[in-house]
């Protein structure tokens, strides 16, 4: 009874967002790229590059929001790299994205070991704080939960409206969508596959290093190593788990956030008799499981993973 | 105008110097990182040459680190050339670790010409169970393997720490988190008096040698490079490609598991949560920078250990963090993999309107 009880409390649901937005951004952006046909294992890398970047422009003394612009900056650069080697150069993606992931990690670390050398306990910032939305936190139950978001998650929610937008109601999204199931015809239109490939890869990276800024301007407020800690690698398995569709993405996210929010809880009730590392472990055995399961059925971009190249039909 | 055309073949020259052109211009552009930090670049350079070669010590130590990478880079060689994205050599090389201990540390009481085989098994054995779990999820459920080789990887080292608080903990540890130290029988045996370096290189470029014969001329080895190449041909022929997969998973996983078991039977002794710096990882790079030969990933892995020992050297010397050797490391795989697709290309000039 007590554990059901759990899914009743205000603090449950408010920690489901907070798990959940940096999922969100991450599953988005590689949704992006994979919509356009192109996997990008960058996104553990480009989280850490998010998270170190953002966090470390608001030390230096910029605001947070120019904090966030740094992230996506940031993002969108690794991105840029994976790009010009997976679209124009047509090497493996795989590969690529790992060295993309190994590259912005190391040189995140680098740069954060080389700007503050000498630092014991991490140095912090001010994060965005939550604030009340009118109307939408007097509700009851649910303004409570809303009340404790940040502008990040609220920037999470919007970002998956917008997505959906782009890629079902509009030509852009029509074309990125064609580029990731049949680029000849792309090209047949007269439309640039390796312009709108590379332009895919950029933004959804730079949406990658949203969810890695979150974590350090929003979630925490300082950077760590080792913080992200596989949170891209779960967001690779959401987008097949969400089928490459936005709606779909925020509900597995938050699925996923409930669960991990939820282990926690179990955790304090149910603690004495199981060792903490069988919650730990379970987010991950979680995505396993849910990737299995939706495996069979999953419609993946029929040119993902697929290189093109212009004139070798 | 410069036409780009592909080569039938990569010529022999290209194959053998791309990667070791990347590798110079990988070192090349860590000044720029080096210069940011206010490092002297030329100090710097010195400084890590001197850690690899400045005595024998610094050599054997080299040679220390890069018995693992030997161990990792094989692993992901085999599987990369099924096509078959075994990202999850870390894992494995824990699980490894963590069977070696499990027999090793007094469980079974016999002289080390037993002892020792029976853990180098035992860890292969987990290891071999660690990929090919994953495999078969591939191959029964359509589950991408880099998915879910990639999430096993923190699930086997949240397993470890579970293992560590529990039935592998050292009850004489003082309460750290770490087994119980391999019983003197199952250590394997150092090969130079007040060196670290140990018989687990000697394993490791014999399990090299196996690797090559395997893939180049048993039939095993020819059905990995044809499912590599063209699972749907491989199935036409009359390869059992599910078998190959499972094939190319046991022996990557096993070999994986030996990294684990050489490092804690040969150097550190017990087991801990920190064996292992991303060793699974970094095998990818090796492999990568070794075009997947097995015989050319020994001599990637000496590279890329000279990299690791030679950064920690100049970091302890003039400051700069040693995570450049990351770095360096990330930035030859990315040189290695243009080097390759400009050795698959030919470039030809041509004059405008001449095409």
């Amino acid at each position: 009874m007590d554990i059901l009880q759990i899914l009743l409390t205000e603090s449950f649901w408010a920690a489901t967002l907070r798990i959940a937005t940096p999922l969100i951004f991450g599953v988005l952006g590689a949704l992006i790229c994979e919509k356009a046909g192109v996997l990008n294992l960058g996104i553990e890398g480009i989280f850490v590059a998010g998270a170190m970047a953002g966090w470390m422009a608001v030390w230096f003394g910029f605001s947070l929001w120019t904090g966030l612009l740094v992230a996506i900056f940031v993002g969108g650069f690794f991105g840029l790299i994976h790009a010009i080697l997976t679209v124009p150069l047509g090497l493996s993606q795989h590969v690529s994205g790992l060295g993309v992931t190994m590259l912005a990690t190391s040189v995140s670390y680098f740069t954060y070991r080389t700007a503050l050398p000498k630092v014991s306990s991490p140095p912090k910032i001010e994060p965005f704080q939550p604030f009340d939305v009118p109307f939408l936190s007097e509700l009851p139950f649910i303004g409570p939960i809303l009340s404790q978001q940040t502008a990040m998650t609220w920037l999470a929610i919007l970002m998956v409206g917008l997505v959906w937008w782009v890629f079902n109601r509009t030509p852009l999204g029509l074309s990125i969508r064609a580029v990731g199931d049949n680029p000849d015809a792309v090209d047949a239109q007269g439309l640039s596959v390796y312009g709108i490939r590379i332009g895919s890869i950029i933004v959804g990276s730079s949406i990658m290093a949203l969810g890695g800024a979150f974590l350090t301007m929003s979630a925490f407020d300082s950077f760590f190593f080792g913080m992200v800690n596989g949170r891209g690698w779960i967001c690779i398995a959401l987008v097949i788990f969400a089928s490459w569709r936005p709606g779909k993405a925020l509900l597995g996210a938050i699925l996923f956030g409930a669960f991990d929010a939820f282990q926690v809880r179990l955790q304090t009730e149910v603690g004495a008799f199981l060792p903490s590392q069988v919650f730990l472990m379970a987010p991950y055995v979680l995505s396993i499981i849910a990737l299995v399961i939706v495996a069979r059925r999953a419609e993946y971009p029929r040119a993902l993973l697929k290189p093109w190249f212009k004139g070798a039909r | 105008m410069i036409r780009i055309e592909p080569r039938e073949m990569p010529s022999k020259w290209w194959t053998i110097g791309i990667p070791i052109i990347s590798a110079f211009v990988a070192i090349l552009l860590a000044s720029i990182p080096l210069t940011l930090a206010g490092a002297n670049i030329f100090e710097a350079y010195r400084q890590m040459a001197n850690g690899i070669f400045g005595s024998t010590f610094a050599f054997t130590e080299m040679l220390t680190r890069a018995t693992p990478l030997i161990f990792t880079g094989l692993a992901a060689t085999i599987a990369f050339r099924a096509k078959l994205w075994n990202i999850g050599a870390e894992g494995q090389l824990y699980l490894g670790a963590m069977a070696a201990v499990a027999v090793g540390t007094g469980l079974i009481d016999a002289p080390a010409f037993i002892l020792i085989p029976i853990i180098l098994l035992a860890g292969a054995l987990s290891g071999a169970i660690g990929m090919a779990a994953p495999t078969y999820l591939k191959t029964r459920f359509g589950a991408d393997e880099v998915v879910t080789t990639l999430l096993l990887n923190f699930i086997v080292i949240i397993f470890l720490q579970m293992m560590l608080e529990g039935p592998l903990k050292d009850p004489m540890g003082m309460g750290w988190p770490q087994s119980e130290p391999i019983v003197d029988n199952g250590v394997l045996p150092q090969l130079l008096p007040r060196m670290r370096i140990h018989a687990g290189l000697i394993i490791a470029l014999l399990t090299a040698g196996l690797v090559h014969l395997f893939l180049s001329k048993s039939i095993w080895g020819f059905k990995i490079r044809a499912v590599g190449e063209n699972p749907s041909a491989a199935l036409h022929a009359g390869i059992n490609v599910k078998r190959t997969f499972m094939g190319a998973a046991v022996v990557s996983g096993a070999i994986a598991g030996l990294a684990g078991v050489s490092e804690v039977a040969g150097l550190r002794g017990y087991l801990t949560t920190d064996l292992s710096p991303g060793f699974g990882y970094t095998g990818i790079v090796v492999a990568m920078l070794a075009g997947l030969s097995p015989i050319g990933v020994v001599i990637s892995a000496i590279f890329i250990a000279s990299i690791f020992v030679g950064a920690d050297t100049m970091s302890r010397a003039i400051g700069v963090s040693s995570y450049l050797a990351d770095l360096v490391v990330a930035l030859s795989l990315i040189c290695v993999l243009i080097g390759g697709f400009i050795a698959r290309y030919k470039f030809i000039r041509t004059n405008k309107g001449n095409v």
